[in-house]
Order: structure tokens, then C-alpha cells, then sequence
């Protein structure tokens, strides 16, 4: 892998083309899963009996009704599973529940001749329900110790005595909500079974390789007999990690079962309230700062809502907690983590996987502490930035700490952020009943599956007679653009223009064994499988044509489909007319190429390791505006500076980035789940189950101004073409929007408050902010810093762990 | 009866599959146009969006873009509409690109990333792109947030870009994946239609007449009937028929909640319901009227329903919802309703034996629940001349684009110099219906208007209604903020007071 990251000449790479389908995508001709059904003949629609209480046993399920509903063909239950009546991978998630554990949980299936049919069928089965206590929230399920998965903790120094020797010594404890990925597309899978019972499944999802598994155990198969393609998806997130299995379970299922097609689409309000979401996380702390603002130790105990199973609760978990550091470094450390089992659906992978609630704890820490240690936060923010030779908490070396310095000092100049400043003030102090606030923070991202082993990927590249070139992957397409760069990747590799190479669909007879499309890093894996198997092809096709030139095979170059050497500037052989001379010397022009990441590895019993192949850096500044009278604030300007690397693919990852930021945004502000917590009849229902009652951004959530730029010179050793990966990092630069609302609701009350904000910061949450504020400015007026914050006014944390 | 036919990306269709409870959108898929994506099934998220052929005046047609989850597909009988499949061309086994402007654009800019918003976005950016208002701006718009003009009480407006793009016409499409810029761009970047451009010349011509639609299937019937009398001959034989304009409510009961009326009658081209009169002492607006037809015609003339329309739902949705159609479904949290009620607007009912006039702020009796006796319409509403010269409207929502508020308020003041001499506040979201707040109206009438009697009508506005907790917002934050509303509408009456305070 010595030359991974070297380019050649006149690289596909780094040039900005659209998304490879946005024709398609223009055009309403992009097939997605569910537009497939009217392809097929004889398909069978499946509608779920969702439960209708947050915790029961079912103790009757009759299924004799809906059978005598016109069009209903088969109710799928537990009864019917030749397998494993299971749709996880830790066996605690019964594909057909005896035991229903949220509001909305599938007890069974219904498949009928229509969508319509198979619903009223559903409505008709009879279920009777022995209802059991049930738990909702993080504060309940942390009093009744309703724990799940195992508890790590990640530690160095002595914290204890770091926060003795500290100066200055706050506490504190925050929750804060989770996230729903909305991707526009809901989860929808169509299973065909062959003549000779080998069963096709084309699923929405992001982990093929995992949901064919999840079908061959379910049917009791070989995964030789499962085949799992996926187009393409319309959104993921990491919605479409783990959730996806399960349904085209029921899907191939069915299949099975009738010998007909079978269609699982959930509508919007199934999809919401039976999937997964990002984590809500409860955390408290203790940190320490010396007088100039420097953080000495940090004692957290993280508790994520893990919901009703484990799913990936335990890797989020750790992601949490090894990026509790976010861009700081901290002598003393000690990181407690646990996992709340609560009556709600099942949390799972969300774009920065546990990443971003890390990062929010201790960003709300500098967040509240600064003016209570009188000290500009953006300032307090660079003060502590990891700086070289320094190391996290879990051990691993910060490589490249000084590209978080430059990109700090940079994006500070760009986004001119002293003037800025002043204007703010100025107008702050011109303007009663609107304030603006500013704030600037930064990401620093490790880039890897924290678990070694999924570190790996496979390709499949054909290069016909013609000059044509086929490529496979083990990666799916969510919009992320991984198909765009992989092409990208392969015309650069063989050097052809990019016209020459077509992608295939996503198939796991193609690609064994994948890892999820997940963790930022498809380009960086599938891209290093790519570029592996044009290698060799192009190796082998470099020997036919030094044989023709009469040169060493070394010297052979190609570029834009033209196969010259060095001192061959003038005379070239076609691309094409090698590939055919190599057909006829026998010379294989398919390969198979294979990626793992070199140089990394995590002790996930001692949480100590290198587990990141690097650090992706990026920061933001954003400015917003807040009226006083509601707490309705408007976005009016972001600014960012993100580290991609030498981008694969410019236009693409401004798109991540930007895309990320408004995500991050919606997660930090509007985005607000809401269980009915009541013990009413309803408790344990999700009462924001619809695009009207769930709030994703839209125009109006977009800042008014917004200016994306690359780091510049940053390409990275040990990654293909010297990229990095973009997709979860960006996400993080949205803490920018929150620390300006919280400078603007300060700027309502005095100087040197610790201000306290609702995460999603609502306008709502925003409102009450701004009236304690204000309430504070009424009171006495305190001199500056000496303002007891409501950081300080807590008794400390109860000692965890110990 | 002529077979049920649409005319769709130009070609004819026979609308078989079509029955009284499936929606444009899933007849549109099942014809393999599955360009239109389903992607909340109740307005919000405009993946679905689709132009049609919608009259503009007698003599005009304009393209109109609509959420095909909502309306039934049979109210297109005999229309035209264009998905985003019949706006261009992809390249693809033989057939040679040929892009869409407004396609061209989003390819290129980075409009799409995972591609399944695209077609709406690409049909809502269509339609505002042939809307024969649309001009460039006259002096190009200041880039700046005006975050350097400190004056500046708000930062600068964004909404309109430099080709007279208004992006309230993306207000209903929602992406999960760009965070909207280069989708702004791509609106930004729109020249004008080319002179031989197909759909432009279209507009030139009248729109399609409506059909005298009727069929019965799945255990229901779609009818559209050809006039009012034939409707309420409709409405007593069938009681609880379901009357659809742009069906933006009852395509959401179809969607969602599943509900199967016996009967569904279409009276949104119904000419007693579609006309629009101003005399010296009243507005009639037709209730079958769009809300975008009536944002159209009174450009600006009634000030409260200018500050309305840009916040009601989304360009998509007023693009067929109706005031009838609004106050007929009688939602407490309707955002017309308050605005309507500080007008002092009351409604024309109409049925078999007549008309009778109901003032507004009668007609409400309990929740989803009014005077209107059965076998009744709401035929026009009425809004008194001349307005009262202070009024202000005040949404509270979560979301400044396309949400539902949780408080809503709208307040009319009549000044006699300094002196309040009537008040009229409607408020919606507090209450089982959207109600007056009578008692600060009384507390206010005959009172000076100084920040003191704000303060004072602030603290009893506060009280009004019963709000409660929800997934919206707290009771406590909604009845903050309807005294927030009086002492917000005082500050921005009162600009340099408050400054030099």
C-alpha cells in the first residue's frame, strides 16, 4: 500500500463531476426498491400488527379474521420460521414477539393481494396483551438500574488528583434528545425465491452482507442461497445499518411461504415508530481547569437509550465515549458508559455513531464554563486543541494536531471572526429584543470501524474486450456519492477516461463478506479494494504493452486511455487495442481486489488502542440571530473549514459537508422526539410519528450564507489517492450553531453567566434560555465572573465506578 | 359517461386502476411513473410534487405544482399534468440526454444526492420557473447577511434570488441530504423559457375544462358535480360525503387514518365557489379559491393575509388548499382562522334552501365542530372594508417553512390617534377552535396605545384560552406567547422607543 495515496498524472480524482445517477435522479428514472414492484408479476403486499402498548406479553394471537378478509392470502408468525426467530445479531431480537417491548412493535405479518387488503387484514387479527410495567425515559431507567450490554470505562492519569490540582472545579449533568433519520426514502425490501429455491432480495440497505445473513438464519439457509442487492438507497444515515435485516426477512419470508413475490414497504408512520434512531444520552461531569483555562481532568459518566435491544448500542456506546475528547486534550481522564434498556424502539446507527453525543457533553462543558472562568469561549476552545505528540484518552496519537492550529487560525481570518465580533456587540447592545450570537468550534473525527475487523472490503472489476470496464464493490449507494468516487477511483487506477467505466449495483454474489456501508468509510475501504484489482489488471496489461513498446514494465504509463512509456510522449497505444491484444495473449483482464486497513487496532476489554486509521479536522463559525419576544432564531451565516484530504471527488464532499452541517443543525435544534410518557393508554406512543409532527430542516433552516471550503494541501498517507473520508465528520461542525444561540441568550442577561441550554435547542428551549436570562439581568446586578453559574451550583456528581 | 382519462407527460391515458380512494400519486406509480416518490403521504415532504394544468383566468393556463400524495386521481379527469419523467431526458440505452432546464441545473450544482426528493424539487422548481410573474430583480440583491449593517433590525432578505426565483416555492419539498444551498443555487441559476419551450407555449392556452366525473368502485363513488344545485342534491342523499377542493386535509384522512367515505365529491372547479369580488365595503373571496389564487389576486391588499399566506404550510399545499376547505375541517390550530377572525370575516353558507351569513367568531361550536347544518357549504367568505390600519400576525412553530404552529395569533387594531377604538385578536392553539380573545379586546378598547396598556392587554391575553402540553410545545410556553404577540406587535409599531429606552 506504499502508493495508496500517490496520484498519477491527470487523475479522475480530484475532479469535479456530478453525482454519477443525478441525471437519473432529475429525471424521476432512478429506480429505487419499492419502484421495482411493478416489474414484477403476482406480488404479495405485507402490512404489520403493530402493538398498541409500550411493554406486554402477548398472551392470544388470532389470525383466523384476517384470513377471511377478501385479497388476504397468509399471516406470517412466529410458527412459520424454519430458522432462527431472530432479526439481530445478539439473538435479543425476535423477528415475532412473544414479548412486545414498545409501542408499535410487529407481532406479525400480514400479506395480501393489495396494499389495501393486506392492511385490513392486519386491522382484523385479534391480539390480547397482558400488560407489563414499562420504562420510557433515561431518568427512569437510570433509577431502576435498567441496564443492557456491558458498562466500559475508559481512563488515564488520575483524575482525582487532576481535579485537585485544578483551580477552577465545575459539575454538572445534561440530556439531551435523539434523532430521527428521515431518510425520504422509508425501508422497503421485494424478495423473489427462483426455481431452485435460491432467494433474491433486493433491500434498502446499507449492509447487504449482514442482511443476507439475517435472511439465511431466519429461513434456515446457507448464506449461498441468499442473494441481497441493493440499487440504491434514498437516504440512510445509518438508518439502514441494522434496521433493514429484519424486513426483508419477513419479506423473504413470505416469499418462501407463497412461492409469489412479496413487497415490504413501511409507510412514513410505521418507519418512524418502528425503527431506530440516533441515541439520546444523559451524562454527568466533573472537570477541572487550571487558571488560563486549560482542562486538567474530566470525570463523565455517559448513559446512552439504548431502547428496546442492544443492536449497536455497545459500539455507539464506545464511539461516545472515545470521543468525549472531541479536539481537547486532557491529562486526567475517566469515562464511565452505560446503555439504558428502555420500552422504545431499538437505537441504532446514526451518522457519527455515538460521535456526536460524545462531543456534544464536553462542548456543553466549555459551552457553560467559559464565563464562569471569564474567558472568550472560542478562545477557551483553541487554548485546549490537541497539540503534537499529545494523545487521547484511549491512546491513540493525535497525528496531524497541527492541521487543527491551521485550520482554526484559517477559518478565524476567513470568517473574519473579530470583526465580527465587535458587530455583534454593537448590535446586541442597539437591539433589546433580538440578539445575535457567534461561536466557532471544531471537529476532530477518527476515521475506522472502532472494530478492527470490519476494516476490510472486496471488488469486482471486469475489463471487457472492448475497453470497457465494469466495476463491483462492496459499498452501497445512499447519496453519499460512493459510486461517483469509486468510478472516479477505477478511471484513475487504469488510467481511462471516466466515461469508460460503469458501476453495477451493489450484490453480495459479487462481494463476500462486506462490512456495513458505514463509520465514514466506504471511499477509504472500497476505494482501496478498487484501486487493489485495477492494479493487477493494470499491471498485467502494463507486461503486454512493455513487451509491444519494448520497455520495462515500470515505465509504463497510462493516462486518458492512451498507454504510452517514458520517452513515448509521442506515440501511444488505445487503451482498447491493448485490452483486446491482451485478450488474445491470454492475459485474465478481471480481478478481484481486496482492502484492509493497515496499522490499527483496539482492545475493546482494556478500551485502549489505535483504533483510528486518522483524524478527520474540520471547525465552523455560525452566527445566528434570536428574537427575544418567541425564541424563534434564524441561521444567518456558517463558515467552515473541513479536512477531506485531497478530495476524490470536490463537489461530493462540499455536498457531505454541507449536508452533514444542516443535519447536525436539524439534530441540535428542531429535530424533537417526543414518547407520550403519560400513564394513559397511549404511554410509551410516539407522538411525533409524522413528518408534520417531527420537524426536519427545510429552506428556512439553512443558513443565509454559507461558505464551505477544503483544507487546502492535506493529503493524506495510507488512504487512496491521499483522501479522507467525509460522511459523519461535517456533522459536528452544527456545534457552532448551538454555541451561537447560546452566546445570543446570553447576551440577554449579564456577563459572566453560565448559560443552560435544551438540547434540541427549540425555540422553545431557546424562550425559556432567554427568560432566565433576562430574569438574571433583573436581579442585582453582579459583578462580572462572580456570578455563581448553574454549573457550580450542583453538588457534584456521586462518584461512579468505584 | 366518457371513459376516465388523463393526459399525462402529453400522452393519454385511460384511468383505469383509478378508483374513489386512490390518490394521483399511487395511480401515477401503478402507470410505472414512478418518478414521484411517496414519501410522507400527507403533504409535508413534496417528494411526490407533480405539475397540472391549472386555469388562469378564462384564457390562460398555468402550471401548477401539487402534492400527487393528496388529491384523488379521479379529480384529473380530462386534465393534463407533467412529472419530472416528462420534463427531460436521461441517458440511457438509446436514448440521448436531453435535460430539463431546471434539471440541468440540479445535475450540475450538486441538486441531488441520494435522487429520491429530486423529482419533487425538480417539479416545484418547474412550476416557479414558468410562473409568468416571475422577473429578474431590478438591482441585484445584497449578498451580505447584513450582519455589517448593525441598523439592521433583521438580517436581509434571502428568499428571492436574482432571477425573481421565490423560494417559498421549495417551501414544501424536504432533503435530507444536500442541506438545500446547491439546491438554491440551481433555483438561482434559472434563465427564462426558451420561446419554443413546450410547457411555456402550453400557458398560453386555456386550461383543460373540468369533467362532469362520475364512478363508483371499492365500495365508493367519485363525483364532480357541474353545479351547486347538483351538489346539494348530492350532499341529501349522502350525508356524510366527503367534499374535496385540493383534498390537502382529506387525503391526509385517506393516507393516514385510512378513512374510506362512501362518497367523495370534487367542488374545487365549481364557478359560485371560484370568484373573487371587492366592493367599497367588503372582500368576497370564493372559498373553492386556492390560498395561492387568493395570495395572487389581492397582491398585497389585505396586509394580515400578506403576513398569512407566506406561513401556511407550503407553497405545495396552497397550491390546493382552500379557505372552505380550511374552515370547514375546523382545526383548532387552522392558521386562517385567527387572521380571519381579527378581520372580523364571516362566512357565506349556502345550501338547497339558501344562504345565510355567520360571522367567523360564531361560527365555531366545539372541537372539528360548527354551525354548519348538514347539507351545507361553505360558499364565500366575507371580509369587512375598510381594515383596521394596525394588525399584525403572529405564527409560533417550530419550523419557520411549512409547520404546523403552536400558537397562533392575530390582532387588528383600530387607532383613533393614540386610542385603541376596536380590538379584534384571533388566536388559535389554545382552545378546542380557534377563538377571539374577548376579553383583551375589551381591556384594550378605549385605552391609549402605550407600552403600558400593552403590558397590561399582554397579561390578559396570557390567560385567555385553555392551552395544554404537547408535542408542540408546553401550555406554559403558549400562553407566554400570546402576550409576547401584544408586546411584540407594540415593539415593532414603536421601533425607536424601545432603542432609546
Amino acid at each position: 500500500m506504499r502508493f495508496l495515496s500517490e496520484r498519477p498524472v491527470n487523475p479522475s480524482v480530484g475532479t469535479t463531476v456530478s453525482h454519477e445517477s443525478a441525471a437519473l435522479h432529475a429525471t424521476g428514472t432512478a429506480l429505487y426498491t419499492d419502484d421495482l414492484v411493478g416489474r414484477s408479476q403476482n406480488v404479495l403486499h405485507a402490512w404489520p400488527v403493530q402493538a398498541t402498548h409500550a411493554h406486554a406479553e402477548v398472551t392470544a394471537l388470532c389470525t383466523e379474521p384476517a384470513l377471511q378478509v377478501p385479497g388476504v392470502v397468509r399471516v406470517l408468525t412466529a410458527a412459520d420460521v424454519p430458522g432462527v426467530n431472530d432479526a439481530g445479531i445478539k439473538h435479543d431480537e425476535p423477528l415475532f414477539p412473544s414479548e412486545v417491548m414498545f409501542y408499535g412493535h410487529a407481532v406479525c405479518w400480514v400479506l395480501g393481494e393489495t396494499l389495501d387488503a393486506a392492511r385490513r387484514g392486519a386491522e382484523a387479527v385479534e391480539v390480547e396483551y397482558a400488560e407489563l410495567p414499562s420504562l420510557l425515559t433515561l431518568t427512569e431507567a437510570i433509577e431502576a438500574e435498567s441496564f443492557q450490554g456491558n458498562r466500559p470505562t475508559i481512563s488515564r492519569g488520575d483524575v482525582d488528583a487532576g481535579l485537585a490540582r485544578s483551580a477552577h472545579r465545575f459539575s454538572g449533568e445534561i440530556e439531551f434528545g435523539g434523532q430521527e433519520h428521515f431518510y425520504i426514502e422509508t425501508h422497503a425490501a421485494l424478495a423473489h425465491v427462483d426455481e431452485s429455491g435460491q432467494v433474491f432480495v433486493q433491500s434498502s440497505t446499507q449492509h447487504p452482507s449482514e442482511t443476507q445473513e439475517i435472511i439465511a438464519h431466519v429461513l434456515g439457509l446457507h448464506s449461498h442461497e441468499v442473494t441481497v442487492q441493493c440499487l440504491r438507497m434514498g437516504g440512510g444515515f445509518g438508518g439502514k445499518e441494522m434496521q433493514p435485516h429484519g424486513l426483508a426477512a419477513v419479506a423473504a419470508l413470505g416469499a418462501v411461504l407463497t412461492g409469489r413475490p412479496v413487497r415490504l414497504r413501511l409507510n412514513r408512520t410505521q418507519d418512524i415508530t418502528m425503527t431506530g434512531k440516533r441515541h439520546p444520552f444523559h451524562a454527568t461531569w466533573e472537570v477541572g481547569f487550571d487558571d488560563d483555562g486549560r482542562l486538567h481532568a474530566l470525570r463523565t459518566t455517559i448513559t446512552s437509550d439504548g431502547g428496546w435491544s442492544l443492536d449497536l448500542s455497545e459500539p455507539v456506546l464506545t464511539r461516545a465515549m472515545c470521543h468525549i475528547d472531541n479536539s481537547y486534550f486532557v491529562p486526567d481522564v475517566e469515562v464511565h458508559g452505560q446503555i439504558a434498556k428502555t420500552n422504545k424502539t431499538s437505537q441504532t446507527a446514526f451518522r457519527g455513531f455515538g460521535g456526536p453525543q460524545g462531543m456534544l457533553v464536553i462542548e456543553d462543558i466549555l459551552g457553560r464554563c467559559a464565563p464562569l472562568l471569564g474567558i472568550d469561549p472560542g478562545e477557551l476552545r483553541r487554548r485546549n486543541l490537541y497539540t503534537d505528540g499529545q494523545s487521547t484518552h484511549y491512546g491513540q496519537p493525535v497525528r496531524h494536531a497541527e492541521r487543527l492550529h491551521a485550520i482554526w487560525g484559517q477559518l478565524h481570518e476567513r470568517a473574519e471572526v473579530d470583526a465580527r465580533r465587535a458587530e455583534v456587540d454593537a448590535f446586541n447592545a442597539a437591539h433589546p429584543h433580538t440578539k445575535r450570537g457567534l461561536a466557532m468550534t471544531p471537529v476532530k473525527f477518527g476515521i475506522s470501524f472502532n472494530l478492527t475487523a470490519f476494516n476490510q472490503a472486496g471488488a469486482l472489476v471486469h475489463v471487457y474486450k472492448d475497453g470497457s470496464v465494469l466495476i463491483n464493490h462492496g459499498g452501497t449507494e445512499m447519496g453519499q456519492g460512493l459510486h461517483t468516487k469509486m468510478r472516479q477511483v477505477a478511471a484513475t487506477a487504469l488510467g481511462v477516461p471516466l466515461h469508460y467505466v460503469r458501476l453495477a449495483p451493489t450484490r453480495t454474489d459479487k462481494v463476500p463478506n462486506t462490512s456495513a456501508t458505514a463509520a465514514s468509510s466506504g471511499a477509504d475501504l472500497n476505494g482501496g479494494a478498487v484501486k487493489n484489482a485495477c492494479d493487477q489488471i493494470r499491471d498485467r496489461l502494463a507486461e503486454v504493452a512493455a513487451g509491444k513498446l519494448n520497455i520495462h514494465p515500470d515505465d509504463v504509463r497510462f493516462v486518458d486511455g492512451v498507454i504510452t512509456g517514458i520517452g513515448f510522449h509521442d506515440d501511444g497505444i488505445a487503451w482498447s487495442d491493448l485490452v483486446n491484444d491482451a485478450y488474445f495473449q491470454r492475459v485474465s483482464l478481471f480481478a478481484a481486489g481486496y482492502y484492509r486497513t493497515e496499522g490499527i487496532h483496539w482492545d475493546g476489554k482494556r478500551m485502549q488502542g489505535e483504533p483510528f486509521k486518522y483524524f478527520a479536522y474540520g471547525a465552523a463559525v455560525s452566527e445566528v440571530e434570536v428574537d427575544g419576544f418567541t425564541g424563534a432564531y434564524r441561521f444567518l451565516r456558517t463558515d467552515i473549514i473541513h479536512d477531506v484530504g485531497d478530495s476524490l471527488s470536490p463537489l461530493v464532499d462540499l455536498g457531505q459537508i454541507e449536508g452533514g452541517f444542516v443535519q447536525g443543525a436539524g439534530w441540535l435544534t428542531l429535530e424533537d422526539l417526543r414518547w407520550d410518557t403519560s400513564d394513559g393508554p397511549n404511554r410509551g406512543r410516539l407522538a411525533t410519528q409524522a413528518a408534520s409532527t417531527y420537524k426536519l430542516p427545510s429552506f428556512s433552516e439553512m443558513p443565509e450564507e454559507l461558505n464551505v471550503h477544503l483544507f487546502e494541501h492535506a493529503t493524506e498517507d495510507g488512504v487512496v489517492y491521499g483522501s479522507k473520508a467525509v460522511g459523519e465528520p461535517p456533522l459536528m461542525l452544527a456545534f457552532s450553531v448551538r454555541e451561537a444561540l447560546r452566546d445570543a441568550v446570553a447576551a440577554f442577561g449579564p456577563a459572566g453567566r453560565a448559560v443552560e441550554l435544551a438540547s434540541p435547542a427549540t425555540p422553545e428551549a431557546v424562550f425559556w434560555a432567554v427568560e432566565t436570562s433576562r430574569q438574571a439581568a433583573a436581579a442585582a446586578p453582579a459583578p462580572v465572573g462572580a456570578t455563581a453559574g448553574d454549573g457550580q451550583a450542583r453538588p457534584a456528581p456521586a462518584p461512579v465506578g468505584s | 359517461m366518457d371513459p376516465i382519462e388523463m393526459t399525462v407527460n402529453g400522452k393519454v391515458r385511460t384511468g383505469t386502476g383509478a378508483g374513489p380512494h386512490t390518490s394521483l400519486l399511487d395511480w401515477l406509480r401503478g402507470e410505472g411513473l414512478t418518478g414521484a416518490k411517496e414519501g410522507c403521504a400527507e403533504g409535508e415532504c413534496g417528494a411526490c410534487a407533480v405539475l397540472v394544468a391549472r386555469p388562469d383566468g378564462p384564457d390562460r393556463t398555468r402550471w401548477t405544482s401539487v402534492n400527487a400524495c393528496l388529491p384523488p386521481a379521479l379529480a384529473f379527469d380530462g386534465q393534463e399534468i407533467v412529472t419530472a419523467e416528462g420534463l427531460g431526458t436521461a441517458p440511457g440505452a438509446c436514448a440521448v440526454e436531453d435535460l430539463h432546464p431546471v434539471q440541468r441545473q440540479m445535475a450540475d450544482r450538486g441538486g441531488s444526492q441520494c435522487g429520491y426528493c429530486t423529482p419533487g424539487f425538480v417539479c416545484s422548481m418547474a412550476a416557479e420557473y414558468y410562473r409568468p410573474e416571475r422577473r429578474p430583480a431590478e438591482s441585484s440583491a445584497p449578498d451580505a447577511t447584513g450582519t455589517s449593517a448593525v441598523g439592521e433590525e433583521h438580517a436581509a432578505d434571502h428568499e428571492t434570488g436574482p432571477n425573481g426565483f421565490d423560494l417559498h416555492a421549495l417551501s414544501g419539498n424536504l432533503c435530507r441530504c444536500t442541506g438545500y444551498r446547491p439546491i438554491r443555487d440551481a433555483a438561482y441559476a434559472l434563465g427564462s423559457p426558451a420561446g419554443d419551450d413546450a410547457l411555456a407555449r402550453r400557458q398560453d392556452q386555456p386550461a383543460p375544462a373540468p369533467r362532469h366525473t362520475r364512478l363508483s368502485a371499492d365500495g365508493g363513488e367519485f363525483v364532480r358535480p357541474g353545479s351547486l344545485e347538483e351538489l346539494f342534491e348530492l350532499l341529501e342523499q349522502t350525508p356524510d360525503a366527503v367534499l374535496v377542493a385540493g383534498a390537502t386535509d382529506a387525503g391526509v384522512e385517506r393516507n393516514i387514518r385510512h378513512a374510506r367515505p362512501p362518497l367523495v365529491v370534487a367542488i374545487d372547479r365549481l364557478a359560485p365557489l371560484r370568484h373573487l369580488e371587492t366592493t367599497e365595503d367588503r372582500i368576497e373571496l370564493g372559498a373553492a379559491l386556492t390560498l395561492t389564487e387568493i395570495e395572487r389576486a389581492l397582491d398585497g391588499r389585505v396586509p394580515l393575509l400578506a403576513q398569512l399566506f407566506p406561513q401556511f404550510a407550503s407553497r405545495l399545499i396552497r397550491n390546493g388548499a382552500t379557505l372552505g376547505g380550511n374552515l370547514a375541517t375546523g382545526s383548532p390550530i387552522g392558521d386562517a382562522a385567527p387572521v380571519l377572525l381579527a378581520l372580523d370575516a364571516s362566512l357565506v353558507l349556502a345550501s338547497a334552501g339558501g344562504e345565510r351569513e355567520v360571522p367567523l367568531a360564531e361560527y365555531f361550536t366545539g372541537y372539528r365542530e360548527s354551525v354548519r347544518a348538514a347539507g351545507e357549504i361553505i360558499r364565500a367568505v366575507r371580509i369587512p372594508l375598510p381594515l383596521a390600519e394596525t394588525a399584525a400576525f403572529y405564527k409560533i412553530a417550530k419550523r419557520r417553512f411549512d409547520d404546523i404552529s403552536s400558537v397562533a395569533v392575530a390582532v387588528a387594531l383600530r387607532l383613533d390617534g393614540d386610542t385603541v377604538t376596536q380590538a379584534r385578536i384571533g388566536v388559535g392553539g389554545v382552545a378546542a377552535t380557534p377563538i377571539r380573545a374577548r376579553a383583551t379586546e375589551e381591556l384594550l378598547t378605549g385605552r391609549p396605545w402605550t407600552r403600558e396598556s400593552a403590558e397590561a392587554a399582554a397579561a390578559a391575553l396570557a390567560h385567555e384560552g385553555t392551552p395544554i402540553d404537547d408535542h408542540r410545545a408546553s401550555a406554559r410556553y403558549r400562553s407566554a406567547m400570546l402576550g409576547q404577540a401584544l408586546l411584540k406587535l407594540y415593539a415593532e409599531n414603536t421601533p425607536a422607543l424601545e432603542v432609546a429606552r
